[in-house]
């Protein structure tokens, strides 16, 4: 697997690392919960077949500044900075979890940005009827199943590493859920309802048929609300990181969606 | 010595098989165990127990908040406190205290203790906590990371709103307020003492150093337990060059006085128990919210009192349940004669250096006599051979100004009156 490159670009003044990997054409991804603390096979899958670029948001792995942003409107700003910084121009988009509520949030807001779009269990809607996972609450034994269907390898995937400081990985990784929070907590709608009419880009809606954090019936209601043209795929099986428990069929998915 | 007699007011009535059937007293505590007429008489209980002690010559009194929590039943202190401001004569009154990031606006704070202060003729201690992580991110829905900020700005308005004579705006980043001005305003100038209740972090130190405030350390697990974090906080205040005077800290600890020792041991052993493995039966689901404990703290690995209780904890829950000899040897709770409580809390109060002692005289489900037993002796015997420390060798910079007694109002007694 080729390393990717590494930039880093300010937002708000605090430094986002910025990774590229790949040839053809360009292809934006906006990491989910925990981001990316290391290239993963996921990303190797799309990078080889498309010039893969992937902006850490600030507070995720690679990227720090998220103290700075006290609501939504401060998100989706620091959103639109990082992908104008990793240079979006018409270019397709993918987005996982909170990525892929601000991904949305993007295409809602500046239409010359995105020509196709990829939602990969978003968050954003919030029904009382039938809640999304309570992601804040849980004991540490219970974080892997709740994010994964194969909840010992994420384990050990989110274990820190041989070569890195013990104290300092769990910071980084405290970090990454601290910034998710910041935009998130204590978990209920982010307004994205009364903008998601505002899509045009093409959208593919994709979900872990086994994802407990944002159950998969609420694919109908992202597709209730999208009103440009928009297809939904399920990964039957897969928790809500469809990128680690199937990450060859989910980077398939989205690149015979995007072909 | 400052001996402050503080209530949790805890419910009395959780079921004997609560640790094993329920899954936790905070946060999602089951509602249907609570019973509303039962609580009428604990609440009357727990009230009467504070005036008595405040009555029984104990400095002052305490009360704090909680929400959701069961051996907690204070979401209002101040409350309480306004009961008390009107029922008690000398005692000072320590609300340790309102959340600030919780009240909306944190104005709110100024007025309600600015009536506080005003209806006790100066007798309010104003205590600042942030608030664990239970009742501020998961009963109130706070952000954690952004608990703190809130936090700061709520204090900077409070003080500013005590001190301004002047109506002024507010443009913060968390409130922004037009027409700051509120009435009415404390006796005590230019505000009342602010107190500190903290679980151990750095900067919380640094920033009472800095305040000049009291740092009060409200641990469940005794002096022992407690040396660590005093000893840290005692070291950062030489370091930031602060005399070691020690009515800068505040400490908590569970206390049970009998005739003898094994009187004690009889007499504390259930509720001790009761407070260990039920009231302390918290879900560690709520203990860690992201961004709650600094990066600075998370690296010095001073961990806050929950974390440390949760790391302590099975998987499940934020403590395992320790036995009554556990709680007794580890000084959780100390116990014994009046003489043996006055020596221990003696080298306590040497040891750690803590002017303002804060004492759980009634815990777990104590009833009422045997708390006013526990305070009568104690106010008797133990009170008299301790409460001189310190007095002669420093200033308590951090006590209540309350007016003179011959100029406060005297509150119309309680009595049955028929109308002609």
């Amino acid at each position: 697997m080729n390393e990717p490159s590494t930039r880093i670009v300010k937002v708000n003044g605090s430094g986002c690392r910025i990774w590229e990997n790949g040839d053809g054409e360009p292809l934006v991804l906006l990491s989910g919960f925990g981001g990316y603390p290391n290239w993963t096979p996921f990303l190797g899958h799309l990078a080889s077949k498309r010039r893969l670029i992937v902006p850490s948001l600030p507070g995720y792995p690679g990227a720090d500044g998220h103290r700075l942003l006290d609501n939504q409107l401060d998100w989706v700003s620091a959103t639109l900075d990082l992908l104008e910084a990793a240079e979006i121009n018409n270019t397709d988009l993918i987005g996982l979890g909170p990525g892929a509520a601000l991904a949305a949030e993007v295409a809602a807001m500046v239409h010359t940005h995105v020509r196709r779009l990829v939602l990969i269990g978003p968050m954003g809607l919030f029904d009382e009827g039938d809640p999304l996972g309570d992601i804040w609450a849980l004991r540490d034994s219970e974080v892997p199943a709740m994010f994964s269907s194969q909840p010992e390898k994420f384990a050990e995937a989110l274990s820190c590493p041989d070569n890195e400081d013990e104290v300092e990985w769990r910071i980084l990784q405290t970090r990454a859920r601290e910034a998710a929070a910041r935009m998130l907590w204590p978990i209920g709608d982010t307004g994205l309802a009364k903008r998601l009419h505002r899509i045009t880009a093409p959208t593919l809606l994709l979900w872990g048929g086994a994802d407990r954090v944002v159950p998969p019936v609420y694919a109908n209601r992202f597709a209730d609300l999208i009103t440009g043209p928009c297809e939904t795929k399920t990964i039957d099986g897969s928790g809500h990181r469809v990128d680690f428990d199937a990450a060859e069929q989910t980077a398939k998915a989205i690149l015979s969606f995007l072909h | 010595m400052k001996l402050c007699w503080f209530h949790l007011m805890p419910y009395t009535d959780l079921p004997d098989d609560f640790k094993d059937s329920h899954n936790s007293v905070w946060v999602d505590i089951d509602s249907r165990l609570f019973k509303p007429e039962k609580a009428h008489h604990m609440y009357n209980d727990f009230m009467d127990e504070l005036e008595f002690a405040a009555e029984s010559g104990f400095d002052g009194v305490c009360v704090n908040e909680h929400h959701q929590n069961g051996y907690g039943l204070m979401p209002s202190p101040n409350l309480i406190a306004a009961t008390l401001a009107r029922r008690t004569q000398d005692a000072a009154i320590i609300v340790m205290g309102n959340s600030l990031a919780l009240y909306n606006p944190p104005l709110r704070v100024a007025e309600e203790f600015a009536m506080l202060d005003c209806i006790s003729g100066g007798r309010l201690v104003a205590g600042f906590p942030v608030g664990t992580p239970m009742d501020t991110c998961y009963a109130y829905g706070m952000n954690p990371s952004q608990l703190r900020e809130r936090y700061y700005e709520a204090h900077d308005l409070i003080l500013k709103a005590w001190a301004e004579p002047e109506p002024f705006a507010w443009n913060g980043r968390y409130n922004k307020l037009r027409h700051v001005n509120p009435w009415p305003r404390p006796v005590q100038s230019p505000h009342p003492p602010i107190w500190i209740p903290g679980g151990g972090s750095v900067e919380t130190w640094q920033w009472c150093a800095e305040q000049d405030y009291v740092y009060a350390y409200l641990s469940y697990f005794g002096y022992k337990a407690g040396a660590a974090t005093m000893n840290g906080f005692w070291r950062e205040m030489k370091n930031l060059g602060k005399d070691p005077n020690p009515f800068r800290a505040g400490f908590l600890q569970f206390v049970g006085v009998a005739e003898n020792r094994d009187k004690a041991l009889d007499l504390y052993r259930e509720p001790a128990e009761y407070f260990y493995n039920r009231c302390l039966h918290v879900d560690a689901r709520y203990a860690n919210p992201p961004g709650y404990t600094s990066e600075a703290t998370m690296r010095a690995k001073v961990k806050s009192q929950v974390l440390q209780a949760a790391r302590r904890a099975t998987d499940q829950s934020m403590i395992t349940a320790p036995t009554f000899e556990e709680i007794v040897d580890k000084g959780y709770v100390i116990i014994g004669s009046p003489d043996e409580v006055a020596e221990q809390l003696r080298e306590v109060a040497v040891d750690l250096n803590i002017g303002h002692l804060m004492l759980l005289l009634q815990f777990g489900n104590m009833g009422k006599e045997l708390a006013i037993h526990n305070t009568a002796l104690f106010a008797k015997q133990v009170a008299p051979q301790i409460n001189g420390l310190f007095e002669n060798e420093w200033p308590d910079e951090w006590w209540p100004q309350a007016m003179a007694s011959s100029t406060r109002a005297e509150p119309r007694p309680v009595f049955q009156t028929t109308l002609q």
